[in-house]
Formats: C-alpha cells, sequence, structure tokens
C-alpha cells in the first residue's frame, strides 16, 4: 500500500522532470506554450498586415500633392466605381466565372474515371498525373503556353498542319474573344487560367465522386433510368459539393491573379494588374488597398454560399 | 461494392479523360522538347535542330546559380519555420478541445486562401510603415506564413492516427514529457513531418507572386523566371531553367507521396 502511494505520489526528478509534471497536471500552460508561437506568427505579421492594409483602405489620396491623406473616407471605395475601375472588376469576375465553368466540365470526366474505373496502378498513376501538374511550378505551366500559343509555336504549327488557318482567323475576327492572335486575347488568358488551376478542381469533384454509393447507381439503372438519366439526376447532384469546392479554388485563384494575364492576354487590366499598378509606379495604396478588398468581400460571399450548400465537407 | 468496376467505361468518358489528363501533360513534356532546341531567336516548332550545348553554357551563368541559391536558402529557412509552427498548432489543434480551435484551423488556411496578391500588398505595406528594409528575411517572413499550412494539415492528419493512450502508456511508464515527445510522439510523426517540409519547400521555391512584394532587389528563381517571361533575353536559358525547376520540384512531391500513401492525404489541397 505504502509503496503504492510512493510511486504515484513521487514527482519526477530534475528539472525536465519537475516541467513535465507540471504540463501533465496543467494541460491549459502546456497549451498556451504550444499556441502561442504560431499564433503570434500568424496574428501579428499577417493578419497584422491585413488589418494595416484595410485600415489604408480608408485613407486617401490628395490629387495634387499624391501625397496619402491620413483621414478615414469613403472616397477611395467611390473611386472603385469609376467606369474604369469598374470595368476592371466586371472583366475580372467574368473571367473567374468562365474559368469556373471550363474547369468544372474539363475535371468531370476525370474524376469521374479515377473516381468510379480506375483501381490499383491505374487509381496511382491517375493520383500522381493530376498530383504532378498541381505541383509544378506555376511559372513553367505559364511559360509553356508562351512556347505553345507563339506565333511560331506549335499550336499554330498544328493548325496549319490540319488546314484549319481559315477557322482560327474566323474564330480571331470574333468580338470580345478574338484578337491579333491567340496570344493576346481573352481566349489565350482564358485557357492558361483553365490549364493553371485545373487540378485544382478535379481533386475535390474526384473526393465527392469517390462517395457516391456504387448501389445508388445500380438502383437508378434497375429503375429503368439511362445512363443519360442516372448522371443528370442522381450523380451530378452528389458531386455537385464537389464542383463547388472546387470552384472555390478557381473562382479565387482567377480573381487574384495578376502575372498570367500579363504575359498572355491584351491589355486590358485584371483587378490583380490594378493593385499591383497602383502600389507600385502610382504610390496610390490606398486605391490599391481598396481593390483588393474586392475579390475578398466577393470570395467571402462565394465562401457563405458554398457553406450552405454542404461543399466544406468534400473538401 | 461498385459494380460498375466490372464493367468497361463507356468509350465517350475514356476519351474524355485521356484527353483532360493529356491537356495536363503535354505542355509540360513541350519544356523538355525545348530546352534542346538549335533556335535561339523565337519560339520556332518544330525545333531545327537539337543540342546541348545550351546546358553548358547555363551551367556558366553566375545570375542562374545566385537566384538559384537565393531560393534554396529562402526554402530551407522557411520550411523550418513552418515545420516548427505547424507542428506546434497541429498538436495543440489535435490534442485538445478549447475554445477558438476552429478560428485557428481557419486562421492557418488564411494564407493560402485569399489570393496572393492580397498577403502579398498586405506585408509590402507594412513593412514599409514599419520602416523594415527590403532582406532575404522579408522573403523569408511572407514564404513561412504560407507554408505553415502544408505541415500542419500533414502533422494533423498523422496526429489523428496517432492514438492518444501511447503517450499515456509511454508517461506511465516512466518517461516524462520530453522524453515522451522524443521516443515516442516525434518518431510517429517524422514521415508525415518529412512530406509536410517537402511540401513546403516545393511551394515556396516556387512561389512568386508573394515574393515579388517582398524581395526588393534579390531575385529568387522564379522572380528571375518572370522577368524572362515578361521580357525574353535568353530563351535558351530560360528553357533550361524551366526544365530543371520541373525536375526539381517532381523529385519531393514523388517522395512526399510514398511517404504518406499509406492512409493520410498529401496536404495538396489548396495549395
Amino acid at each position: 500500500m505504502t509503496a503504492r502511494t510512493a510511486v504515484i505520489g513521487a514527482g519526477r526528478a530534475g528539472i525536465a522532470g519537475r516541467l513535465s509534471d507540471i504540463f501533465w497536471r496543467n494541460p491549459r500552460i502546456m497549451l498556451a506554450l504550444l499556441l502561442a508561437p504560431p499564433l503570434l506568427w500568424l496574428g501579428v505579421i499577417y493578419l497584422g498586415s491585413l488589418f494595416a492594409l484595410l485600415i489604408q483602405s480608408f485613407f486617401s489620396i490628395d490629387e495634387f500633392s499624391g501625397l496619402i491623406n491620413h483621414e478615414p473616407t469613403l472616397k477611395t471605395y467611390r473611386e472603385l466605381l469609376v467606369p474604369a475601375n469598374l470595368d476592371i472588376i466586371i472583366r475580372t469576375v467574368s473571367m473567374a466565372a468562365m474559368v469556373t465553368v471550363g474547369a468544372a466540365i474539363v475535371a468531370f470526366p476525370i474524376a469521374y474515371y479515377a473516381a468510379r474505373y480506375a483501381t490499383g496502378r491505374w487509381k496511382a498513376l491517375f493520383y500522381l498525373g493530376i498530383m504532378l501538374p498541381l505541383w509544378s511550378s506555376y511559372l513553367v505551366k505559364v511559360y509553356a503556353w508562351k512556347l505553345i500559343l507563339a506565333k511560331e509555336g506549335i499550336f499554330n504549327w498544328l493548325i496549319g498542319k490540319l488546314h484549319l488557318t481559315w477557322l482560327l482567323e474566323a474564330y480571331l475576327q470574333m468580338p470580345l474573344i478574338g484578337g491579333n492572335s491567340l496570344s493576346v486575347s481573352y481566349t489565350g488568358t482564358f485557357l492558361v487560367f483553365l490549364y493553371v488551376w485545373l487540378p485544382f478542381m478535379i481533386l475535390p469533384v474526384q473526393a465527392a465522386l469517390e462517395r457516391v454509393p456504387g448501389t445508388l447507381i445500380e438502383a437508378s439503372y434497375d429503375l429503368g433510368a439511362s445512363p443519360r438519366q442516372t448522371l443528370r439526376n442522381v450523380i451530378l447532384p452528389l458531386a455537385l459539393p464537389g464542383i463547388i469546392a472546387g470552384s472555390i479554388f478557381t473562382f479565387s485563384l482567377t480573381l487574384g491573379d495578376y502575372i498570367i494575364p500579363q504575359i498572355i492576354g491584351s491589355s486590358r487590366l485584371f483587378i490583380g494588374q490594378a493593385v499591383y499598378a497602383h502600389q507600385g509606379t502610382a504610390g496610390n495604396i490606398p486605391l490599391a488597398a481598396a481593390f483588393t478588398v474586392v475579390p475578398v468581400v466577393i470570395m467571402g460571399f462565394y465562401l457563405w454560399t458554398a457553406k450552405r450548400m454542404g461543399a466544406f465537407d468534400a473538401l | 461494392m461498385r459494380s460498375d468496376r466490372q464493367h468497361r467505361a463507356p468509350l465517350g468518358l475514356k476519351i474524355a479523360a485521356a484527353a483532360g489528363l493529356l491537356f495536363l501533360h503535354l505542355p509540360i513534356l513541350l519544356i523538355f522538347v525545348y530546352a534542346f532546341t538549335t533556335e535561339d531567336k523565337s519560339y520556332q516548332w518544330p525545333p531545327p535542330g537539337y543540342t546541348m550545348k545550351w546546358l553548358g553554357i547555363t551551367w556558366q551563368r553566375p545570375d542562374v546559380w545566385e537566384s538559384l541559391g537565393l531560393s534554396v536558402r529562402v526554402a530551407a529557412i522557411s520550411t523550418a519555420i513552418a515545420v516548427v509552427l505547424g507542428t506546434l498548432c497541429a498538436a495543440a489543434v489535435s490534442r485538445w478541445k478549447f475554445f477558438g480551435r476552429e478560428t485557428i484551423s481557419l486562421l492557418v488556411i488564411l494564407p493560402i486562401a485569399l489570393p496572393g496578391i492580397i498577403t502579398g500588398i498586405a506585408l509590402r505595406s507594412a513593412f514599409n510603415l514599419a520602416d523594415i528594409p527590403f532582406s532575404t528575411w522579408t522573403i523569408v517572413l511572407g514564404h513561412a506564413t504560407f507554408c505553415i499550412v502544408v505541415v500542419y494539415n500533414n502533422a494533423v492528419a498523422r496526429f489523428r492516427r496517432t492514438s492518444a493512450s501511447l503517450i499515456e502508456a509511454s508517461m506511465d511508464l516512466g518517461a516524462d514529457g520530453f522524453q515522451t515527445f522524443r521516443y515516442i510522439v516525434l518518431p510517429n510523426l517524422a514521415t508525415a513531418l518529412l512530406a509536410g517540409g517537402m511540401l513546403a519547400f516545393a511551394l515556396s521555391f516556387d512561389e512568386v507572386i508573394v515574393t515579388t512584394f517582398t524581395a526588393g532587389q534579390q531575385a529568387t528563381l522564379p522572380i528571375w523566371m518572370l522577368e524572362e517571361l515578361v521580357r525574353p533575353r535568353q530563351r535558351p536559358v530560360t528553357n533550361v531553367v524551366a526544365m530543371v525547376v520541373v525536375l526539381v520540384t517532381f523529385l519531393p512531391i514523388l517522395a512526399a507521396y510514398y511517404l504518406t500513401r499509406d492512409g493520410d492525404q498529401i496536404g495538396g489541397h489548396g495549395k
């Protein structure tokens, strides 16, 4: 009896032992010690900077001296509604929407095959086949498209070999989506965005499709549905949360990108480019800050809607 | 279970899936061809001839080596910081339930959930306000912030699979908290941390958007490439650098895949 109490009662020896006892008895101290470094880092460096940026969006710039006026005002936000700036916002949001729809259409068959038909080694191959492009260098991917869409590049060569130059020219004649060549048109920008963000759509769609029970599809066939009806009424609704989860990435990443439209696209600005231009040479930090609030607000709404539709379960 | 696995996939689906995968991979393969072209003034296809000489020329370029050195340095330091902070955070979140736990997960994910340009401009204006001169350390500050999440994701997944009774058993057998950490927790966690660390390294090594705002005069390898993309001056060297970057990022991804494939997922969601 006495031996037992002695064992339980005895503290551990040494500084390390005593510290370890203190932590064991007071998990709160341990928790605080664990959380303090990451919270300090993220809270001070990251949230602090974000907050500072937000505050600056309520300052304004003096048009004559170019100096920043530190009185809080909504003037900078009104400037966002100037037609030129509103154009930028509409252009970026519509591009993000197009890219999202395009990515969903291209991603679905890949995700469907990987989730329902690929087994064993093929499954691993599909997984790596999606992971490697996802993680390979963003700039290299953009560079590859610069090579493809160059005037003397592989795309025009292929079109020439197939004797389809007339078709490409007719396409480029079209307003808005056309241009002098693909590399300076919205179509080019769209293709590169689609390419770069596609893996972000495939992964969550695949995760959602993996969870569709096979018996459900069998039941649908047993009840006389055609493959098309099964796809429309059974599989697509169940895959929707995955598509929405993927669209969060494609939409958000397109909204904030400023490098792709700068390298492949017309000279008309996207939100990211506007932010970059205003903070850089123009030195108009308040307007740049106000511009960054736009994607944050849009994504806030988007996430809120997505959460209501249950998209986060598919992440 | 999945009865349609026994059936063959419809032809249309096969073609669409194969076309999608080709669309993902052909552009990257193209880089490998261009690295050996003899043409140096344009992006001519098909290449008029093939040569190995650009490999040697790139090898002798001091600016490429300098950028590569800076990128490796930044990625190594950022990864080290991210591994420490991410593990601490993961340990806290997975061992205890406490008020604000969900908020912490959100806070960790936020730097990659928000567009990079926001993180970049926020940090830049903060550095300006605080009068911090741009240096390697300002780049590291940005990179470590968004690298935490990949380590965190991997560590949380592993902590969930490690049962708490192992730790209790170790303490019951007389080990103190530090010994338990050293001999029980760390070996269990090691491969997850290694995988998370490699992904963090790859993420930092490739980052360009935040870096353009936090770098000042220094050029990491992605910044060097961006300058070449905007104003092409030395196409053959850029082609070779692009190929090397693809190879260098593929290796950690493959390694991370093999380290974590039984059970938990690579934190590839939301790069």
